[in-house]
């Protein structure tokens, strides 16, 4: 008998974990936010802002990148797509954009790098192999070592299109797996050149100007320094219900402060 | 009641056993369905022999990583097995009880650091002290070979020298008897018997070698292409998997999984070379069934 009320025990844990698992869900309103890795802590810092407010609302951000956040959002699978690079005309078909904050991309050297400004032309002959040595831009006699991000990442999209214009970055560039990396072995080795997004520069290695202009956050909000991308929340049509409170409440001043809080240029600065 | 519990145990048992063999083949029938279509968007043989791996161009080649991959793994064995040969052999034979006793379990904590560690630490000092001394950018193949060799360590050590005290002591006490000198009984008698065992150590250490990710995408440079020389940065195929698999969507997700496949089939053609060996020893030498 013993035996049969430990089973009968187990198996009522089972049904009750089951039920707590599988019915909770149903009574919340749930928004899937899906793109760009580089929004993603944005999103994220913005999405748990929004559900301490409204405890009935459960909004779960993935990453995924930028295209995979459009044409999730255009096939109807997530009600918020985020990306990091401008829509194609294609893309923009049925689907609204708002633009939530801006994000500088930084061209980084080592500190004692005596190159301390570039021009846009320098660094794409840089990156794609053209100029090897540090003394062809004004430096010393040092070659180059290009480091790059992993095909598909956010930062190198944006990078590929405001500075390559087509053409390939050098297939022999050293290719790092996060911001964090390509910061680590620019700031260890000294002919080495990266690129990271603004909201995670550091000391550690300096910021190269770029044609005059050296990045921050107001330069980047005054549109001076031009190598800026936009990030935006894309939706298929207008957004309504939550989906529509919830982009108000992005762009309302208390969401540009958490924007701002991750280190990202709000959009009215 | 009995009879319903021996039934019940039996095939309870019997159901646990089959559902690690279900769930691997699961996981290999899934990433050869998901692989599939990049394979015959591509070409198999374009697939594998193909030099250049640029998704966003469409090109899809793993030759580049498949040198990458067989080159990490081969130089770090080269390094490790001599190394740990030699240190398995002094913990079975040589070393005394004290000395044992601090070696061993320092050796099996090697195994038991997270290779995140491995790989931080190659990227912080493994990484400019090539650089320093050999130029280019530190990151190269050697550098990861060195890294894996340390991981792989613990793993030949710890299984060869298992190997090498299983031999039975009548062994031993007869070349001693005969005049053997202690040297001439572990290189004539000792070794030879164990090596089926010390076969099976460097297979597993292989496999830890080619399996790892973590610690070679940060100390390799992934950078997709055939190197020239040992100080050149490559990419190894499991780091071309954790690399790209965040983003990748479409043919390129699939062609991940391709990947997946084609290190897989190199895995087992690997095991199957080595088993090869293992069994050819065991038959040559008399107590290789031990």
């Amino acid at each position: 008998m013993n035996r049969k009320y430990k089973y009968g025990i187990v198996i009522a844990i089972i049904i009750i974990i089951a039920y707590l698992t599988i019915i909770p869900s149903s009574q919340y309103e749930r928004v899937q936010i899906a793109g760009s890795t580089s929004v993603q802590p944005v999103a994220e810092a913005l999405a748990d802002a929004y559900m301490e407010k409204h405890p009935n609302v459960k909004i779960n951000v993935q990453g995924g990148g930028s295209s995979l956040g459009i044409s999730s959002v255009s096939q109807g699978i997530t009600e918020i797509g985020t990306s990091s690079r401008d829509l194609t005309p294609q893309e923009k078909e049925g689907l609204t954009e708002y633009k939530i904050g801006k994000e500088g991309i930084v061209i980084a050297v080592n500190n004692n790098n005596n190159v301390t400004a570039l021009s846009k032309d320098q660094v794409k002959g840089i990156f794609s192999g053209a100029i090897t040595n540090w003394n062809q831009v004004g430096g010393s006699n040092t070659q180059i070592h290009v480091v790059t991000r992993e095909e598909g990442s956010g930062t190198r999209s944006s990078f590929e299109n405001l500075i390559m214009d087509g053409t390939d970055i050098r297939p022999d560039a050293v290719v790092q797996s996060s911001t964090e990396s390509v910061k680590q072995v620019v700031a260890q080795d000294p002919g080495a050149i990266g690129f990271v997004s603004l909201a995670h520069m550091s000391s550690d290695v300096t910021a190269v100007k770029i044609d005059g202009i050296s990045p921050s956050t107001q330069t980047v909000a005054s549109g001076s320094y031009k190598l800026q991308t936009a990030f935006l929340f894309v939706v298929k049509g207008e957004p309504q219900g939550t989906v529509k409170d919830f982009i108000d409440f992005t762009l309302s001043p208390e969401g540009q402060d958490i924007v701002k809080g991750q280190n990202i240029v709000p959009v009215n600065m | 009641m009995t009879k319903y519990e021996e039934f019940l145990v039996e095939k309870g048992l019997f159901i646990t056993a089959i559902l690690s063999i279900i769930v691997i083949i699961l996981i290999i029938g899934f990433i050869f369905q998901q692989g599939f279509p990049a394979m015959e968007h591509v070409g198999i043989l374009k697939f594998i022999f193909g030099m250049n791996w640029s998704p966003s161009d469409d090109q899809y080649g793993v030759f580049t990583m498949i040198i990458g991959s067989l080159g990490i793994t081969a130089l770090s064995l080269l390094f490790a097995v001599p190394l740990s040969l030699c240190c398995a052999i002094f913990l079975a034979e040589l070393a005394p009880r004290t000395v044992r006793r601090i070696l061993k379990p320092v050796i099996e904590t090697l195994a038991g650091i997270p290779s995140v560690v491995y790989g931080f630490f190659g990227l912080i000092v493994l990484v400019p002290i090539m650089r320093v001394y050999f130029g280019g950018t530190g990151f190269s193949m050697l550098a990861a070979s060195l890294i894996l060799t340390v991981m792989v360590l613990p793993t030949i050590i710890s299984i060869s020298e298992d190997a090498l005290r299983s031999i039975p002591v009548e062994y031993k006490e007869a070349s001693l008897a005969l005049g053997a000198t202690h040297w001439q009984t572990i290189r004539n008698v000792i070794f030879p018997a164990a090596i089926p065992g010390i076969i099976t150590a460097i297979i597993l250490g292989m496999g830890r070698a080619i399996g790892e990710t973590l610690a070679v995408i940060m100390v390799a440079g992934n950078v997709a292409q055939i190197p020239n020389s040992i100080f050149d940065p490559v990419r190894a195929l499991t780091s071309n998997i954790a690399l790209e698999m965040g983003y990748a969507t479409g043919i390129h997700y699939s062609a991940l999984f391709a990947t997946g496949i084609v290190l897989f089939i190199m895995i087992i053609i690997l095991l199957i070379i080595a088993n090869y060996f293992h069994y050819k020893k065991k038959v040559v030498i008399g107590g290789g069934y031990l």
